[in-house]
């Protein structure tokens, strides 16, 4: 008995915890969602489904719209771009396989701010590259390289990639090599091999990475600030938007309500097809 | 017999619907070296585990020295453990283990270093004191585990298939030394293993495990020679089971002769059966397989009823081809009547 | 591999001369990569030297910026408060999150299913609606923006890096350790502070280095609960990428990322650790 209750004395910061900052913001969105905007200030507790009807409105669909195709693109760059890295890092040498995970965990947690700035300095108007170029007389006038949705869909690509990477690498690690080779053995060619081998083996991986992508580039909403220069608004610019400026702060919580569902559906799908409950290389 | 160091009456566990021991009791005699014998889940190490102190019983009761310890936490028990994987703790040295009893004693730094070193002289592990677990071979580690466990004085101490991770060379080192130290310190070992070599050679008495109850409990000699039931003839002595005229016999593999012919049909027998003794059976069978194990010949054969027979020792007549048919034989003193379970 | 060699009619110095072009191939796109995942963070670093204030010409090497830095008090204010956010967030998620992972490896109840979801969900949801809902469940609570409210966003993010990683120790530590204490005599709190605390140390202290670097890295959620009067670095940033970028941030960055690179230094030490 007394050592049943030591036990609930350690679990209760945490239960208490994730009840009152984690549960209970969620719940209160979800309440708020359904709420009235007060005409000054704050909210008024009337019941209201007019933040979802707003949803429907073409332009905030647009947003949605737009958001979930820079979302997939930028996972399907991410996939493209982060697959071969992730397993090729894993078939490295032990010793070089350890410095090139530190070589990636750095930039996953280096300000992404940071990272962002490095980029505006090289290819903003009049930046590094453009005066290269001019300098050699290939260009005369801007390329206007930022401040667009391709710049955008760059530095989602840029920030996101590490985690793909980790996800990729960590299944790829575990798996089993000498199936490859047995599958060659039993006369199958190398790229055989990769589609009915590999590429299933690292499955849960590539999946883990698709989420770990995907959820957040639909809420990035300071990378489309900053290289999209205002242009580019994505659901996470909207509620944004909403919170601090319009002050719509219902219309904000049912915008974050559908992104919600979203990403759950995701993940709900993510454990349906692995039967896990953890995404691979998440730490 | 001295008085009785450790009492188990009745000790009844379930986990979920299995029920891992069915009313097990025993009686322990101080200085006494006991195995508990028996296939892996036989519910052996829960026992030593309600011992310990590491489970509760659901029924029965445990006496450490005539007092009632049945719900004392461990440390209000005066019993060791040494584990099967040794469970070293992987952050401490060799000395931080072996002296971490008595740290939790709170005996002063002196003394646990002194007690240490004798410690470690006894298990021949000197100058080994600022290793780490990970450092050492599994043999070291087992003698660690052993000094950790001993430096305790236990009243008795649980051994825990101590040797199940070692090769056989250094397995039969062990044995003789664990014999050694538990003559010299005197302390009760209760011995856990599946391995009847191992219980044969070491043990004071042996007890016999299946199914969460004592089969039989004897000493070696009992056992071996005496078995009890069908199954300890099996598991503790290899023997075959034969069911002749309503009674279960055991006959060990040693003491099958082979004849071609019915005996009385016979005008002699075979040179290497001695024509003083007198010999039962005279099962009709048919040779199933031959093989050399362990340079003796082995041979299966298939009675009648369908019941399998294996003779095997040295000597045996190597003519012997499978698909021929023969007559199975043994003196009258080498089957044991034993209970069918 | 054997066999495999066998089989194959090609002598072996030009098989082997094949793999290692193919290597090679693979390296290049591995080095091709990393170095255009660095360039950016280099660029900054160099810019960090730059004489020339508007940061696009070479105007040679300088120092200037990093004393600079040392005298912007506004900068200085909220690099100090993005440290002690940093360290109070990791704290908070090192005791709580170790201690949950504890507990929850111990007892089984109906709602720890639903407890284990809640307690990860802050690192599966887009930041944003982290940011979102402290904002609005910190007003209707009256809770002052400032460092507590800060401190309260950062660690719901902070608890779950910290848990995770105790727990997956957990798993890893065998049983019979604590069964082998208890035998030698050890009661349950000796049991966790002589063992199992020693044993769980290095994730614990990994799980609050990623807690730290990831508070100290946030820029979204501090937007939404930092208020008016307090700013970290990151959202300091973040208005100067907005509006206009003063040079000292380059330096300040700099300085920064040496932080950043010893944290992953250690953390990967100590992962390495793993007994």
């Amino acid at each position: 008995m007394g050592r049943k209750s030591n036990n609930w004395l350690l679990i209760a910061p945490m239960y208490i915890f994730t009840l009152l900052f984690v549960a209970g913001p969620l719940i209160y969105m979800l309440v708020l969602s359904f709420l009235q905007k007060a005409d000054v200030w704050g909210v008024e507790f009337v019941f209201t489904l007019k933040n979802y009807l707003k949803i429907g409105k073409q332009v905030y669909l647009n947003t949605f719209w737009e958001s979930i195709k820079l979302a997939f693109a930028t996972t399907a760059l991410t996939l493209l771009i982060g697959y071969p890295f992730g397993y090729f890092m894993a078939k490295l040498p032990e010793k070089r396989k350890t410095l090139f995970m530190l070589l990636i965990v750095i930039p996953f947690w280096t300000n992404a701010l940071m990272r962002m700035y490095g980029w505006i300095i090289l290819f903003r108007s009049n930046g590094l590259i453009e005066q290269g170029l001019m300098a050699l007389g290939l260009i005369d006038d801007s390329l206007k390289m930022l401040y667009n949705y391709k710049a955008v869909l760059a530095g989602m690509v840029y920030a996101l990639l590490p985690f793909m990477i980790l996800s990729v690498y960590s299944s790829a690690e575990k798996m089993d090599w000498t199936l490859v080779e047995a599958a060659k053995d039993l006369g199958a060619k190398s790229w055989q091999a990769f589609v009915t081998i590999t590429l299933k083996l690292t499955l849960p991986g590539i999946l883990s990475g698709v989420i770990l992508v995907f959820i957040p580039s639909m809420g990035l909403f300071f990378i489309a600030d900053i290289l999209g220069g205002g242009k580019i608004m994505l659901v996470g610019n909207l509620i944004q938007n909403q919170l601090m400026s319009t002050r719509d702060w219902p219309f904000a919580a049912a915008l974050a309500v559908i992104l919600m569902l979203f990403t759950t559906l995701f993940i709900w799908g993510y454990k349906k097809i692995t039967h896990s409950d953890e995404l691979e290389g998440l730490l | 017999m001295s008085q009785d160091v450790l009492i188990l009456k009745g000790i009844e566990k379930s986990f979920g619907e299995t029920r891992v021991l069915q009313g097990i009791d025993l009686h322990i005699a101080q200085g006494e070296f006991l195995t508990l014998l028996g296939s892996s889940g036989c519910g052996k190490t829960t026992t030593i585990r309600i011992v310990a102190g590491l489970e509760t019983p659901d029924a029965g009761q445990v006496l450490l020295d005539g007092e009632d310890v049945t719900d004392k936490e461990p440390y209000q028990r005066n019993v060791n453990t040494v584990f099967q994987n040794y469970a070293l703790f992987p952050h401490m040295n060799v000395e931080e283990n072996i002296g971490y009893g008595l740290k939790l004693k709170k005996k002063s730094k002196q003394q646990i270093h002194e007690a240490v070193m004798e410690a470690l002289k006894l298990v021949q592990l000197e100058g080994y004191e600022k290793r780490m677990p990970s450092e050492l071979s599994g043999g070291q580690r087992q003698r660690v585990a052993i000094a950790r466990s001993i430096i305790n004085e236990p009243k008795v101490l649980l051994l825990d298939e101590p040797l199940g991770a070692l090769d056989l060379q250094l397995r039969r080192q062990m044995q003789l030394e664990l014999k050694r130290l538990q003559k010299k310190l005197g302390i009760t070992f209760i011995y856990i293993t599946h391995d009847q070599e191992e219980a044969l050679n070491m043990s004071d008495r042996i007890a016999v495990m299946k199914d969460g109850r004592f089969v039989q409990i004897g000493t070696a000699h009992e056992i071996y020679d005496h078995p009890r039931t069908a199954y300890v003839a099996r598991f503790v002595g290899n023997a075959n089971i034969i069911h002749v005229d309503g009674q279960t016999l055991a006959v060990r593999s040693e003491n099958i002769q082979l004849m071609s012919q019915k005996m009385d049909e016979m005008d002699r027998l075979p040179e290497n059966v001695d024509h003083q003794k007198s010999f039962v059976g005279g099962l009709p069978g048919m040779i199933k397989e031959k093989s050399f194990v362990g340079g003796m010949l082995r041979i299966v054969i298939a009675l009648e009823d369908g019941t399998e027979v294996i003779a095997s020792r040295h000597g045996i007549d190597a003519d012997w081809e499978p698909g021929q048919s023969c007559f199975v034989y043994w003196e009258p003193q080498a089957g044991v009547t034993v209970e069918e379970e | 591999m054997k066999r495999y060699e066998l089989k194959n009619s090609q002598p072996p110095a030009v098989r082997k001369r094949k793999s290692k072009e193919k290597l090679r191939l693979s390296d290049w796109y591995l080095y091709l990569l990393l170095a255009i995942m660095y360039l950016p963070i280099l660029i900054v670093i160099l810019y960090s030297f730059n004489a020339s204030k508007t940061s696009v010409i070479w105007g040679g090497f300088t120092l200037d910026w990093y004393g600079e830095l040392f005298h912007d008090r506004s900068l200085l204010e909220s690099l100090k408060n993005s440290v002690i956010l940093a360290l109070l967030s990791s704290s908070v998620a090192g005791i709580v999150g170790t201690l949950g992972a504890v507990g929850m490896a111990r007892v089984q109840f109906r709602s720890k299913g639903m407890l284990e979801y809640l307690v990860l969900v802050p690192i599966m949801i887009p930041e944003i609606i982290l940011g979102m809902v402290f904002m609005a469940f910190f007003s209707l609570l009256g809770l002052p923006f400032g460092m507590t409210t800060l401190v309260l966003g950062h660690s719901a993010f902070c608890v779950p890096y910290v848990y995770m990683q105790v727990k997956a120790r957990l798993v890893g530590i065998d049983k019979s350790y604590a069964e082998a204490a208890r035998d030698l005599g050890a009661r349950e709190r000796q049991v966790f502070f002589d063992i199992t605390l020693p044993l769980i140390a290095p994730a614990i202290l990994s799980g609050m280095l990623l807690s730290f670097a990831m508070s100290l890295d946030d820029v979204v959620i501090s937007i939404f609960v930092a208020g008016a009067r307090v700013s970290t670095l990151p959202v300091k940033i973040y208005t100067q990428l907005k509006t206009g970028v003063t040079p000292e941030i380059n330096a300040l960055c700099t300085l920064m990322l040496i932080v950043t690179v010893v944290l992953v230094l250690i953390s990967q030490r100590l992962q390495r650790k793993k007994m």
